[in-house]
């Protein structure tokens, strides 16, 4: 069938990591700009946000699709890195990265560190949020909030979860604008600006993501 | 100038390799990197020793043999230049110059210096080509042609079929090299007739042969001695993209 023929070949393959990588993107920005609601110190808000996104059916479909493109995107991605290996077969002795960035040469291994940091992620908060804390009695709202602050008020949570921000950044740094090379976007004029989007992008999801970690540590010890 | 080469050797493609060290202490600035190999096997074979075997065919920077790595660059230091068309005055007395033979799974090595680039042929001939005489040049003049399209298809038609861009990728990926072929002929009236079809087989076959993946990394583009860009590469995933959705 010429749907298995095209998703298998090697463009086709390239063609699913930079779909499911351009969907997570997306649900980067929900996720930050839900998180964002941490910096009030009062936590209802938050709370009540974070039984919202677990208990909304439309919601809670969605969430299932994005594991689903997490494991695929990990998934394939390995594949693909083994694949690759092969067909390089043996290194050279001396090697050059000349016009390659770090990132470019390494998001296999980026990939695999976001992973575990999202598996510790998972284990640590939505964990909790479904099966270890006990929702109040009358409203029905978990307080995640206080599990969250608990977990920021330890410096080396704060700086592994920072690391893996940066980890987050270089990995969407390469990998936005490669997406759109390989689905066929390339052009003049506007590759420039993708490529320049891609960057304020990684920044932006960086530092957004690891202002939260900092500035709860810094209210724990005040 | 003196030199130190260090130079890899296999018998052939069973053999494990090693690295040989020479000392070459007659080496002129005007030499060309071949006339220096020249050289090194001149005195290899007066000494009864087995010559370093590498490819060659034109130097003149047109014919793509010269393969081999040199310090960890296809085709040497310099940019947009061959291993025949690049010149000792390059390098410095005292120099440790290594030279490697392309790595990757699809061009294994037959001897020393020299792989067996084939699987590039066979992607060619699953429809690096035109079914029809197209004519005389004269044909081809009398077709207009924008410049501007004229021009890209004459850019993408300037690859050589080297393989420095494989050379250079950290996955082993002819994708530079397949999309330079199926952009030049797409790109002119005469090729576009069978663009669908072609773009098909031949990325079928490139990914037959065993090639890998291609992770924009960018490594091939800047080690292309025709300058082949990336643009060719996106040109190829959209046509491959099209072709495989609206093909019968
Ligand atoms: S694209 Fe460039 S590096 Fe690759 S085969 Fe053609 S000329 Fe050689
Ligand atoms: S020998 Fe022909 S390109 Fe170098």
């Amino acid at each position: 069938m010429w749907l298995i023929n095209l998703l298998t070949s090697s463009i086709g393959k390239k063609v699913i990591m930079s779909l499911t990588g351009l969907f997570l993107c997306s649900f980067l920005v929900i996720h930050l700009l839900g998180n964002l609601q941490l910096l009030s110190a009062d936590g209802t808000a938050f709370n009540e946000y974070a039984k919202f996104m677990t208990s909304f059916a439309p919601i809670k479909i969605i969430s299932y699709g994005l594991y689903a493109m997490i494991l695929l995107h990990a998934v394939l991605g390995i594949a693909l890195w083994s694949q690759n290996k092969k067909a390089k077969g043996s290194k050279y002795k001396v090697r050059t990265t000349q016009n390659t960035t770090f990132a470019g040469r390494n998001m296999a291994l980026l990939g695999a560190i976001m992973f575990v940091f999202i598996v510790w992620h998972m284990s640590k908060f939505w964990a909790a949020m479904k099966f270890r804390l006990d929702p109040d009695a009358t409203t029905g709202v978990v307080d995640l909030y206080s599990e969250v602050s608990g977990a920021f008020s330890h410096l080396w949570v704060v700086a592994l979860y920072v690391f893996s921000m940066v980890v987050i950044g270089l990995h969407l740094h390469h990998g936005f604008q490669s997406a759109f090379q390989t689905l066929g976007l390339n052009h003049k004029k506007y590759t420039p600006l993708i490529k320049g989007f891609g960057t304020g992008f990684s920044i932006l999801i960086t530092i957004g993501f690891s202002i939260i970690p900092i500035w709860m540590y810094i209210q724990s010890i005040s | 100038m003196k030199l130190t080469l260090e130079i890899w050797r296999q018998k052939n493609a069973a053999d494990g390799g090693h690295f040989d060290i020479f000392q070459l202490d007659d080496v002129t600035d005007d030499m060309s990197f071949l006339e220096m190999l020249d050289v090194l096997n001149d005195k290899l074979l007066r000494d009864k020793k087995d010559p370093v075997a590498f490819e060659h065919d034109c130097r003149e920077g047109i014919c793509g043999a010269c393969s081999m790595v040199i310090d960890g660059q296809p085709h040497g230091p310099m940019q947009e230049t061959t291993t025949c068309q690049l010149h000792m005055r390059k390098f410095k007395d005292g120099d440790t110059i290594t030279i490697e033979p392309f790595r990757a799974r699809a061009f294994p090595i037959i001897k020393d210096l020299v792989v067996d680039r084939s699987s590039f042929d066979r992607i060619i001939q699953s429809g690096g080509y035109i079914s029809v005489n197209t004519g005389q040049a004269q044909d081809g003049n009398a077709i207009p042609i924008e410049k501007e399209q004229s021009q890209k298809a004459f850019d993408a038609a300037t690859c050589i079929g080297c393989g420095a861009c494989v050379a250079a990728c950290p996955n082993g990926s002819a994708m530079l090299f397949t999309s330079a072929k199926v952009s030049h002929l797409a790109l002119l009236p005469q090729g576009e007739v069978e663009h669908s079809k072609r773009v098909r087989n031949m990325v079928n076959q490139m990914d037959a042969e065993g090639f890998g993946m291609c992770s924009n990394t960018g490594a091939c583009e800047v080690e292309c001695p025709k300058g082949i860009s990336l643009e060719n590469i996106a040109r190829m995933n959209r046509a491959y993209l099209g072709a495989s959705v609206a093909a019968e």
